[in-house]
């Protein structure tokens, strides 16, 4: 609908330009990185105006595609086009001269330095030599967020900023090198949803006015939501370009992953055996002190999953650690039973356990962060894939010496069994696409063969064809007889996921529901009980007022 | 015995007339270091540099009997070492700390075989008092008690040392410029990717710091000694690394570091009458060093990009 709304400003503005109304053009461009051929003539035209999505799976080749655009990468063949014009972009500073700005995913922003500095950073007021003008650097960008409606305190560090606000520090800093095409690579892969739908307004006024967007991702539901069009990338090679109005995700799924894919997990009803985690009355804190934890209380049966649904940092990263031995809990309890295998029925008091003890006693666990904690990520796959276990007498002599060659074996099986797609298992795990990382994991969990297993946002920055695997191998381990505890930030996966949902918000369990309630029955839960959004949205407000 | 001495050493003139020299040979370099640093460039080359900058300086003067052309050459030879530095280090993308080992190598073979074949194993004689970097004459200044003797008899260079110093630190905490410079030494990508070039700043930064220490060889050989001896800057570079450190990667800091340095340098020439091991006061230095690490600094924390090379479009 907001496609009519800008259609007279892009009319406006061709007038003065070339006859195209192509904003951006690539044609035929080609790129191959040792091993891989990234882009293989890839074609891609995005209107003027118009927000287009580039979608594909994880190593499809859009940010290598976008990073060409921006002058980061270099090419080896094809051409660009901006506005009709051929050019050639041999470094940001030539993008930036094109009017091109890009929000990279991981994002370039300087933490020590403040939000203006970052924001006026190479185009500073007054030049290269002129003393820094800090006065005209914060009105600048104080003009520059109420033109935009992007409010931001301009003095802040940008360490003190939260991931949404940095973000939107990245936009301003684009409109401020006047960018009139905002490329955005995976933005809301960080973000909550409320931040996600705020993130999708500023877009939809940036396009009114006459910015062309391109937004990559690989939701689907956000394909659907935003664009006006898409591209769809595999493997490094168009698969098609569709009008968003037309399509539907099913649709674009397949263009993606190259077959059909099951967007709902197809599972029978669970059959819940005894309960294995016990969680009674547990108090944390987070690291900065605050009762992250405030008496949270509930059970997982074995055969189940149960799903913790809520707004992020409610608590969920804080029980899970706790869970996990990761973290000490200040009051308490927490027990796990064996439901199956030689120790059946035997209980143990997990409490006060660290992370090797806890796996010892048959808890698996899958981190939300899975560079930071779930792997050495330049370590190879076959060392990673027994992390944690590497003193067993299967993989080490004497508890000292590892077994090389039964490792090797280990990681090939568990890389056939999970499709990790990787020329070799002695690949540092840097090498390999967050899917495949985050399959790593997986498999190394699962292998385990435990008791109750822990999925903290286990396809967070994975692409569709890996979520729907690893779904699955979730409701194969739940049919097989563990308890699974499911923590995630997304809606849809919870829902579609767990037997029943807990709730959590403010260090509670607020309520435990059925999956058939209702999206606005757990939005409200999960906002404790105000009208959706209401809470996130004063949150955003007072840390852009921070010091202004 | 000891403490008379050590009194009447410590309030005398010449102490901390010669405290301020040492601290200005050794600030030099160091300024060298933090702009290099702060671009994100490790350079521990800084004594080859200087060592370079000695022998040119020297050479060239008593070729062209100017001592300004001499010092123009010492400070064109150091930033031509660092150029080296920096091709290696920016361009191939080499292990900058293994480059700045080959260099201080490099520099000492070098100049120790040109003087041995030029001279014939003679050594250069002592330069002519002409072709010497002066000191200022303040007038008048001088003649004040102390202070006259502190601040206002002292070589040239000292005064352009302090110059620079103040300076470089508006320069990196005060200009656009040095906003751009601590950017890449921060986040390369950041800073490419909003319209900054790395490469350029990183050039001009390594050049900078090999400028500096070539005129600090200058100081050192035309200045100071009047002459030039094998491996004369005697690690003079090094402890101006730890300087960059001890100072945390601020010019300012810096100098405060160097101070310190300077006098446990000077300190430990004058005590030699207090009948104390020479050997033992020569550690001196070192041991306000760590008293300095302990007491005053805490944690230091360089530059997150330094040492690291910039590959664009990497976005880990
Ligand atoms: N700097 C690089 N060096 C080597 N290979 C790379 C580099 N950047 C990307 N690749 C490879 O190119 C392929 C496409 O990556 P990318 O463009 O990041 O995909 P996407 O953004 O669609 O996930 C992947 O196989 C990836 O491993
Ligand atoms: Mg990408």
């Amino acid at each position: 609908m907001h496609e009519q709304d800008k259609a007279p400003l892009a009319q406006a503005a061709s007038p003065d330009l070339a006859a195209s109304p192509y904003a951006v053009e690539m044609r035929d461009i080609c790129k191959a990185w040792p091993g891989v051929v990234a882009n293989d003539h890839v074609n891609l035209r995005v209107r003027r105006g118009e927000i287009h999505a580039l979608v594909g799976e994880n190593g499809a080749g859009k940010t290598t595609l976008m990073n060409i655009l921006y002058g980061l990468v270099r090419p080896d063949s094809g051409e660009i086009y901006i506005n009709g014009e051929r050019v050639h972009i041999s470094g940001p500073r030539d993008a930036i001269r094109l009017h091109i700005g890009m929000v990279h995913q991981h994002f370039m922003l300087i933490p020590p330095l403040t939000v203006a500095e970052n924001i006026v950073l190479g185009q500073e007021p007054g030049g290269p030599l002129a003393v820094y003008d800090r006065r005209r650097a914060r009105e600048l960008v104080l003009q520059l967020s109420a033109r935009y409606g992007l409010p931001i305190d301009p003095d802040t560090r940008i360490e003190k900023l939260s991931v949404g606000l940095q973000q939107r520090v990245e936009i301003l800093k684009a409109l401020y090198r006047a960018a009139d095409i905002l490329i955005l690579d995976e933005p809301t892969g960080v973000l909550t949803p409320q931040e996600t739908y705020e993130l999708f307004d500023v877009l939809r006024a940036l396009s009114r006015q006459g910015k062309t967007v391109i937004f990559i991702t690989h939701k689907l539901r956000e394909v659907l939501d935003l664009t006006d069009r898409v591209t769809v990338l595999r493997r490094g090679r168009n698969v098609g370009e569709l009008v968003t109005r037309e399509a539907n995700q099913a649709e674009i799924a397949r263009l993606m992953v190259g077959r059909e894919v099951l967007l709902r997990v197809e599972k029978r009803p669970a059959r819940p055996g005894p309960v294995v985690l016990r969680v009674e009355n547990l108090h944390a804190s987070s690291d900065r002190g605050l009762e992250a934890l405030q008496g949270v209380s509930f059970e997982v049966h074995a055969g189940e999953i149960l799903g913790i649904a809520g707004v992020e940092g409610n608590g969920q990263s804080e029980l899970v650690e706790v869970l996990s031995g990761m973290r000490r809990a200040t009051a308490g309890r927490v027990t796990v039973t064996h439901a199956s295998g030689q120790q059946i029925g035997k209980t143990y008091d997990i409490t006060s356990m660290n992370a090797r003890e806890v796996r010892l006693v048959g808890v698996a666990h899958i981190p939300e962060d899975r560079r930071g904690s779930g792997l050495v990520l330049s370590d190879t796959i076959e060392s990673n894939t027994i992390l944690g276990r590497e003193r067993w007498p299967r993989f080490a002599w004497a508890r000292f010496i590892l077994r090389l060659g039964e490792v090797a074996l280990w990681a090939r099986r568990l890389v056939r069994e999970f499709d990790v797609r990787t020329p070799s298992t002695r690949l540092p795990v840097r090498a390999l696409s967050g899917g495949n990382q985050q399959k790593v994991i997986v498999a190394r969990e699962f292998a385990a063969d435990p008791q109750l297993l822990i999925a903290a946002q286990p396809t967070r920055g994975v692409d569709i064809g890996a979520i729907e695997f690893i779904h699955r191998r979730l409701v194969e381990q739940r049919d097989a007889g563990k308890a699974i505890l499911l923590v995630s930030a997304e809606l849809d996966e919870i829902r579609s996921l767990s037997d029943r949902i807990a709730v959590m918000y403010e260090g509670r369990i607020v309520d435990i529901v059925t999956p058939e309630a209702s999206e606005e029955e757990l939005g409200l839960l999960m906002t404790g009980g105000r009208p959706s959004g209401a809470s996130r949205e004063e949150e955003a407000q007072t840390t852009g007022d921070l010091g202004a | 015995m000891f403490w008379p001495i050590f009194l009447r050493v410590i309030t005398s003139g010449d102490l901390w007339q010669a405290s301020l020299q040492f601290a200005a040979l050794l600030l030099l370099p160091a300024l060298g270091g933090v702009i290099s640093e702060r671009s994100g460039v490790v350079n521990i080359a800084m004594e080859g540099m200087m060592l370079i900058g000695c022998y040119v300086g020297v050479v060239v003067t008593l070729a062209s009997h100017s001592v300004l052309v001499g010092l123009l050459a010492a400070i064109v030879a150091g930033g031509l070492l660092a150029l080296v530095h920096g091709v290696v280090s920016i361009h191939l993308k080499a292990d900058q700390i293994i480059s700045g080992i080959a260099i201080n190598v490099a520099a000492l073979g070098l100049t120790n075989y040109l003087n041995i074949v030029q001279t014939g194993g003679q050594g250069i004689p002592t330069l002519a008092s002409n072709l010497r970097l002066p000191v200022l004459n303040w007038g008048p200044l001088a003649q004040l008690p102390f202070l006259g003797q502190v601040l206002f008899q002292q070589n040239v260079v000292f005064y352009v040392t302090i110059v620079i110093l103040v300076g470089l630190q508006f320069l990196l905490f005060r200009t656009n410029l040095g906003l751009r410079i601590r950017a890449v030494g921060e986040h390369p990508q950041a800073a490419d990717t909003a319209g900054v070039s790395v490469r350029l700043i990183r050039y001009a930064c390594v050049v900078a710091s090999g400028l500096l220490s070539g005129l600090a060889g200058a100081f050192l050989a035309l200045g100071v000694a009047g002459t030039f001896n094998s491996n004369m800057t005697a690690g003079r570079g090094f402890i101006a690394l730890a300087a960059v450190v001890f100072g945390k990667y601020t010019p300012l800091g810096a100098a405060g570091a160097c101070l310190i340095f300077g006098l446990g340098l000077a300190l430990s020439v004058r005590l030699q009458d207090t009948g104390i091991d020479s050997n033992l006061l020569a550690t001196l230095p070192y041991i306000l060093t760590i008293i300095a690490l302990i007491g005053l600094v805490g944690r230091t924390v360089a530059p997150a990009a330094d040492g690291v090379p910039y590959e664009p479009g990497s976005a880990e």
